[in-house]
């Protein structure tokens, strides 16, 4: 059988050892109505078969060319280095337990202390923590910091945060009993935080340092979900004064997957450090004076202060926030920042070449943005399919949260999308 | 042997990796009230010193792939190479989230015929393959309990917990805005059910167990807590955590547990990744079915589809449809093993627990009577003469190249020593653990000083984590900017 160790000599040698006749005499504490006799799956496979068939279910799904997704809305398609997925397929990394013996386990700490350095100074905050699960639930964390720093039992929420983010705060905010309010107009003393995302999920940007004035003259917290890779050319969160930032980082060297596994990431203010969820390394030294790394402030957490933790999370997403620190050190700062550059002239040109075609517009044409932009168009269906195929992953349609917004059609760009891709793209719409 | 930070071995001298060029007329600028004034100090390296770093890191580093791992309660075991090449075939790896459910037919009709494997596994109805980690399954399973309570006009306020269980169940349970109620283990490691009895009552929403409880002993009066619990009106939750121990040999569902969460990275060898990602699907019995998270995976008529018309579901707990990647290594796992392998699996665990507590017998205290299921927890207090420590201990192991037992938990067993050896380890390597633990042993009794100043070989000594938690130094700064 694969992956099992023992021989049959093996195991009569071991009950041996036991003075037991059989494996069954080890299972006696199981009362005999709940014993079952096996499982009623397929018998197992050959690995030549197992992956013949995982090959086949693959080849199920529809694959585009990269230079073909013009598809955002919370999971993007950029060049990942190849050292990203090299880095992460060592064994070394990525069969290792949670770093709690940290003298067999200083690989992986200092990997998370470069991590967090990477991500304090990315959002201009003074400390991020090891990693949560995606951007959603970082949302979800940062409320959960706020009501309990203000002791507030609200949170007030920018009307285009990611649909999906909010349904995902919603549903902590009623486990745990704060109330969730889409729209900042009745912010006020019952106020924990305002939670706004820049750029918001329709790719416009909006003026964060009045949200978070906003929030602050109200006495809440303001946290800022931000895209990773903007922040080589925007205000980061720092600057401009909010208190905690929170985002996605699968942008940051991960495969798109179908959603996940991908990167939660949360950084925040010096005083805020003993709320933040999950796990955080610190610097530390041995006897003879060699500087290592640890896991520390863990009178925040689960397994030390069980129902009292600021969060319930313990596995978190470490291998991806090895990831996202290969990326951003194999890009260093003018890397990243021609990532954004060229991500934002191409989706401006895009915007400008497709705002000409008859039927289609700009949705919000004065408001500034990145390298997501909302459409609106006629036949947003059919043109869609066209796109489909022409082996075109075509914009995101949003009316399923957005009934309002029945023709209108998140474009994204990105560095991969080449100048041949848009014109076909182009060219596909402009066909109608 | 230490290494340098990135950041301290960034020099201006390193070229900036070659990028396209945006190669379209320049677009208008943004306000600059919207730009960044100051680019982030990330380290500047040339693609081969990034290389040599990480390469350099992963060497400092223990893994599963090395050597032995016998963390109780973390389920170490080998992760099958091919479920990496698996998860990173095209056809899964490049697929986006919001695709036409027309274009990954195969992806959903993998998440189904896991969910449905899972399923047999566990002895449940359904499944929600959302949750992200362990933790992340507790808290959707007991939302979903809270649930059904509100929905049956209830308002249950309080969830127990046996003082041996994990961190995470309380921190789940205060996370969900319940109080956490502790009750009591008996003296031979099992829940103290005249204790339950009295802590029961119809304010409490849900017991939560695992079983084989953290001691790694089976809960042999499952049946009859089933039923006290139930007959309060309140559910039974299901930690996870042990199922390696059951697989084909019981199943939790046929125990009783109303809600069941699974392990991904535990039980269905997908990897640890340095502390995930992981994966922890929930299953459950009937009547919580209305309450899974939306969206689910449904076939109908060969095709399959993503139902989020569940008008009852908590809502969603994570973004789009879980850690999908670790689903796919699960899924792999599942199909090479076959049922007849998952349970030859578990049997083969509960032999190595078994094996390896026999050959620590009259070397460490073992407080609780056997047989033990897939762990078992010994106890290091026999050594306090000495002056030695559990935690002694796991530094010797370290010293002698093997992983430490999980230390100091569960809570109940002073000086805990927690061993899990799974089924992938053989006899030899067992045997070789065993050794090393007298090894250590019998140096607490000779040289306990020279035992305390152990690890010396590793690439660092032990590390003063008290003074690190005193004046934290969480990131690096520049020379000149204080922390």
């Amino acid at each position: 059988m694969p992956y099992l160790v023992h021989s049959e000599e093996d195991r009569r040698e071991m009950l041996a050892e036991l003075g037991a006749r059989s494996a069954e005499e080890l299972l006696a504490d199981v009362p005999g109505q709940l014993r079952v006799r096996g499982l009623e799956l397929s018998p197992g496979l050959s690995e030549l078969e197992t992956m013949s068939n995982l090959r086949r279910l693959a080849a199920r799904n529809r694959t585009y060319e990269d230079r073909f997704w013009f598809r955002g809305g919370g999971v993007y398609k950029r060049f990942i280095p190849t050292a990203v997925d090299a880095v992460i397929s060592k064994p070394e990394f990525y069969t290792a337990y949670t770093p709690y013996q940290p003298e067999a386990s200083q690989g992986t700490l200092q990997a998370i202390f470069e991590y967090q350095t990477l991500i304090a100074e990315l959002t201009g905050l003074d400390v991020a923590n090891a990693s949560l699960y995606d951007g959603a639930t970082a949302v979800a964390e940062a409320a959960m910091m706020a009501v309990v720093h203000t002791g507030r039992p609200e949170v007030a929420v920018h009307p285009y945060l990611h649909p999906e983010y909010l349904e995902v705060l919603r549903c902590y905010g009623q486990g745990r009993g704060f109330e969730v309010r889409q729209g900042l107009e009745q912010v006020g003393e019952r106020t924990a935080a305002v939670v706004f995302q820049q750029p918001t999920f329709l790719g416009v940007l909006e003026d964060p340092q009045a949200l978070t004035a906003h929030a602050h003259h109200h006495g809440a917290l303001a946290v800022a979900c931000v895209d990773p890779i903007s922040l080589a050319l925007l205000a980061p969160p720092g600057e401009y004064g909010a208190d905690v930032a929170v985002g996605e980082g699968q942008q940051l060297g991960l495969a798109p997957s179908l959603g996940g596994p991908h990167l939660g990431f949360i950084a925040c203010r010096q005083d805020l450090t003993r709320r933040l969820p999950g796990r955080l390394v610190g610097e530390a030294y041995d006897a003879a004076g060699r500087r290592g790394f640890v896991l520390t402030l863990t009178a925040r957490e689960q397994h030390i202060r069980r129902a009292k933790a600021t969060s319930n999370i313990c596995t978190n997403h470490s291998l991806c926030a090895l990831a996202a620190s290969v990326y951003l050190t194999y890009m260093g700062p003018e890397g990243l920042r021609q990532v954004a550059e060229v991500s934002y002239q191409r989706a401006h040109a895009l915007a400008e070449r497709l705002s000409q075609l008859p039927g289609v517009e700009l949705a919000l044409p004065d408001q500034p943005f990145l390298n997501e932009f909302p459409v609106r168009m006629f036949h947003v269906e059919q043109s869609l399919k066209r796109l489909e195929a022409a082996g075109i992953l075509g914009g995101l349609p949003i009316a399923r949260w957005y009934p309002e917004m029945e023709d209108v059609v998140l474009f994204c760009c990105t560095e991969v999308n080449d100048l041949d891709a848009i014109d076909r793209l182009v060219e596909v719409l402009g066909q109608a | 042997m230490t290494e340098e930070l990135t950041f301290e071995k960034s020099h201006p001298s390193a070229p900036p990796p070659r990028l396209p060029e945006a190669g379209v007329e320049a677009a208008p600028r943004l306000p600059a009230n919207l730009l960044r004034k100051r680019p982030p100090a990330l380290p500047r390296l040339s693609e081969p010193e990034v290389m040599r770093h990480y390469s350099r890191l992963a060497s400092l580093n223990y893994s599963i792939s090395e050597n032995f791992y016998p963390l109780g309660s973390c389920t170490m075991k080998y992760n099958p190479v091919a479920n990496e090449q698996a998860a990173r075939l095209p056809g899964f790896a490049e697929l986006h989230p919001y695709q036409d459910p027309e274009t990954i037919q195969g992806a959903l009709e993998l998440m189904w015929r896991l969910e449905r494997a899972l399923c047999e596994i566990a002895g449940v109805d359904r499944i929600t393959l959302q949750p992200a980690a362990g933790a992340h399954g507790e808290w959707t399973a007991l939302r979903m309990i809270q649930a059904y309570h509100l929905a049956r006009g209830e308002e249950r306020s309080e969830v127990i917990v046996p003082d041996a269980a994990h961190g995470t169940n309380p921190a789940s349970a205060a996370l969900c805005g319940f109080r956490v109620v502790e009750v009591k283990s008996a003296p031979d490691g099992r829940v103290d059910v005249g204790d339950l009895e009295a802590k029961l009552s119809n304010r409490v929403a849900a017991l939560m167990l695992t079983n084989p409880n953290t001691l790694g002993l089976f809960e042999r009066q499952i049946l009859e807590v089933s039923e006290m619990v139930h007959a309060t009106g309140a559910k039974l939750y299901y930690d996870g955590a042990n199922l390696n121990a059951l697989m084909g040999i019981c199943r939790p569902g046929d125990m009783g547990f109303d809600a069941v969460h699974m392990n991904l990275h535990k039980t269905f060898t997908t990897p640890h990744g340095g502390g995930g990602p992981g994966s922890g699907p929930v299953g459950v019995k009937a009547d919580l079915v209305p309450f899974l998270p939306r969206p689910t995976v449904e076939r109908e008529n060969g095709r399959f589809f993503l139902d989020s018309e569940r008008p009852q579901s908590i809502g969603r707990v994570r973004s789009f449809y879980g850690n999908f990647g670790m689903l796919v290594r699960a899924f792999t796992y599942i199909q090479a093993m076959g049922g007849d392998g998952l349970t030859q699996a578990s049997k083969d665990a509960v032999l190595a627990a078994n094996y390896v507590r026999k050959r620590l017998e009259g070397v460490l205290d073992l407080p609780h009577e056997g047989p033990c299921m897939h762990e078992f927890v010994a106890s290091a207090r026999n050594l306090a003469p000495q002056g030695i420590k559990a935690l002694d201990l796991a530094k010797g192991l370290l010293e002698r190249g093997f992983y430490a037992p999980t230390v100091y938990f569960p809570l109940i067993v002073p000086e805990a020593v927690m061993v899990e050896p799974t089924e992938t380890e053989s006899k030899a390597t067992l045997d070789a653990f065993a050794e090393a633990v007298k090894e250590i042993v019998e140096l607490a009794r000779t040289d306990p000083d020279e035992l305390r100043a152990e690890p010396r070989s590793l690439p660092v000594g032990r590390l003063d984590e008290v003074r690190a938690a005193r004046n934290p130094v969480l990131r690096w700064r520049p020379d000149g900017e204080s922390d």
